[in-house]
């Protein structure tokens, strides 16, 4: 059997794609992220809990409903954005002209009470949700086997990224989005209905989180907790990443997932803390984060 | 003369936060025409344009744009009204591209000048299309400024202070145009430092002192009201 520095091949290329398969979701979530901050100035410590929501719903959608896998790809986002938007006009429209602690202190807040209120409904334990039929089972790529799942949950994300990325960066929507970002004042002069781009927007990046939701929920317990857990590691990649940068974020979520994989294969003891050591590295030597603008 | 008024701004005062800036400004624009407000430094003459298109805070009065209230309107309504609003500033995104400057603003009316037509007439706007949008010349981002929102259909023009800072060729370019778009029927708000570029394109300038109309000068008094002029603006 081949070895790399005395690791069996697959075991080290198992690691790699589960590393990738954790990348997958930094970068979801630390896209829709940075999707929110740019437009909205602030950052939404409830992301976690729309993950959770994602995932949590995928779980009920299958257990009340019997509504599967594809219908819940489908429909679990949705539902997560329209939340979003509700909180949006409701709640986070009104503190826009405050100091962003205001907005950052809500979202906090609710992430809190989402979390608090389903603990109350199903308990903290995990729930085990089933990968669907059409994605069990690996492929054999000579060197090694590779779980189905993970390569869809890994394509999946990779092409959510591209699709978003090319919205914003190529097309007249993403012309309206980048303008607003810059100057939202002029643009809503020049009849832009910027007050609803914001709104869509929180929306699209609170559904992105949905989204990995639910394609996380085949692949580790579901329960209320989840969220907390993520986005904390989440929000260390988007320091490392530096916040903003849509490419930044996307590059950074799947390196950093890769190098934790990493870590669990040759340093196992440093694997729950290898992220946030980096982030230390990089506070001090580019305050800004890697793809930060200045410093 | 009440059916071809355009604009009209009655006892507008607007505040930035709790200072108050216009103190009831008053005027009317008729259809097709070219008016300018001139005055100091600090008079008012942007904060009236920005009252307009709804950018101040609190405002109270009426704006009344081609028969419509718009004094509690929301920015994007107005300028669907009809209205081109060309910044002092310039405004020039950064983050676009010279031509998804020139694409950004959505039609607003219909009879906008083309894509080729605008390019005829900003001859380096074609050349400079990839640039982005703030590594051009200042001449070349007002050209911008300008030709983004002749594209949209907008009929009345708010204009603030495009010839400043810019070479005298540049500064006789855009008087041209703006003579080309007074033929074409544009009505055309002129917010102007500089007299000299103001005086022969306006067919009637009010002068502002403290955020409210003082006099109201017609082209064809200009010369019995030399001395007046020199006083209040110092030309
Ligand atoms: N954002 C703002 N907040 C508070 N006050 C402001 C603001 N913008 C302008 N002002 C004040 O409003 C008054 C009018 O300013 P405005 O920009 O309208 O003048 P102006 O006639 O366009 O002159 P100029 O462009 O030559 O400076 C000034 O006293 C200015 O200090
Ligand atoms: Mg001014």
């Amino acid at each position: 059997m081949i070895e790399i520095f005395g690791v069996p091949l697959p075991s080290l290329m198992g690691q790699l794609t589960l590393g990738l398969v954790n990348g997958s979701f930094y970068a979801v979530l630390s896209l829709g992220l940075a999707v929110i901050f740019g437009m909205l100035h602030i950052i939404n410590f409830c992301h976690g809990a729309c993950y959770m929501l994602g995932a949590l719903f995928t779980w009920m959608a299958m257990e009340y409903f019997g509504l599967g896998y594809w219908w819940a790809l489908l429909l679990v986002p949705l539902s997560v954005a329209a939340i979003g938007i509700v909180l949006e006009r409701l709640l986070l429209q009104r503190l826009y002209k405050l100091d962003y602690l205001y907005a950052l202190l809500l979202t906090f807040g609710i992430a809190l009470m989402i979390e608090g209120g389903f603990r109350y409904l199903f308990g903290a334990t995990g729930k085990p949700y089933s990968i669907p039929d059409e994605l069990t089972g690996a492929l054999d790529l000579g060197f090694m086997f590779l779980p189905k799942y993970r390569a869809w949950v890994i394509g999946a994300s990779l092409t959510v990224c591209l699709f978003t990325w090319y919205m914003i960066e190529k097309t007249r929507l993403g012309a309206y989005l980048r303008a607003a970002t810059e100057n939202p004042k002029l643009t809503q002069a020049f009849g832009i209905n910027v007050p609803v781009m914001v709104m869509l927007t929180y929306g699209f990046g609170v559904g992105l989180a949905g989204l990995a939701g639910v394609l996380a929920a085949p692949t580790t317990q579901v329960s209320p907790l989840m969220g907390s857990n993520m986005i904390i590691l989440v929000f260390a990649v988007v320091v490392i990443g530096g916040m903003g940068s849509i490419l930044g974020s996307v590059i950074t979520g799947l390196g950093l997932g890769v190098v934790e994989g990493l870590t669990k294969v040759f340093y196992p003891e440093a694997s729950a803390v290898i992220v946030f050591v980096i982030m230390a590295i990089v506070l001090w030597l580019r305050p800004a984060g890697l793809f930060g603008k200045g410093a | 003369m009440q059916s071809t008024e355009y604009l009209r701004v009655s006892s507008l005062h607007a505040f930035y936060g709790e200072s108050h800036v216009l103190h009831g400004m008053d005027f009317t624009v008729r259809r097709g025409e070219c008016v300018s407000l001139l005055g100091r430094n600090g008079a008012g003459r942007t904060t009236t344009l920005r009252a307009i298109m709804g950018l101040t805070g609190k405002r109270t009065g009426s704006i009344m744009i081609n028969g419509r209230e718009a004094v509690n309107l929301a920015p994007h309504k107005i300028a669907q009204l009809g209205v081109g609003y060309c910044p002092e500033e310039r405004g020039i995104y950064s983050s676009l591209t010279c031509e998804e400057n020139l694409m950004l603003p959505p039609k607003v009316g219909s009879g906008g000048m083309s894509v080729e037509e605008l390019y005829e007439m900003f001859p380096n706007l074609k050349e400079r299309r990839h640039s982005q949008g703030t590594k051009m010349s200042g001449g070349e981002q007002q050209m911008l400024a300008m030709a983004r929102i002749l594209r949209t259909g907008a009929r009345l023009l708010l204009l603030d202070e495009i010839s400043e800072g810019l070479a005298p060729v540049i500064v006789q370019k855009l008087a041209e145009i703006i003579q080309t778009l007074k033929q074409r029927g544009y009505t055309i708000v002129l917010v102007e430092q500089n007299f000299r570029f103001a005086a022969p394109l306006a067919d009637r300038m009010f002068i502002v002192e403290h955020g409210q109309v003082v006099a109201e000068i017609a082209q064809h008094e200009l010369q019995e009201k030399q001395a007046f002029l020199q006083e209040t603006l110092g030309v």
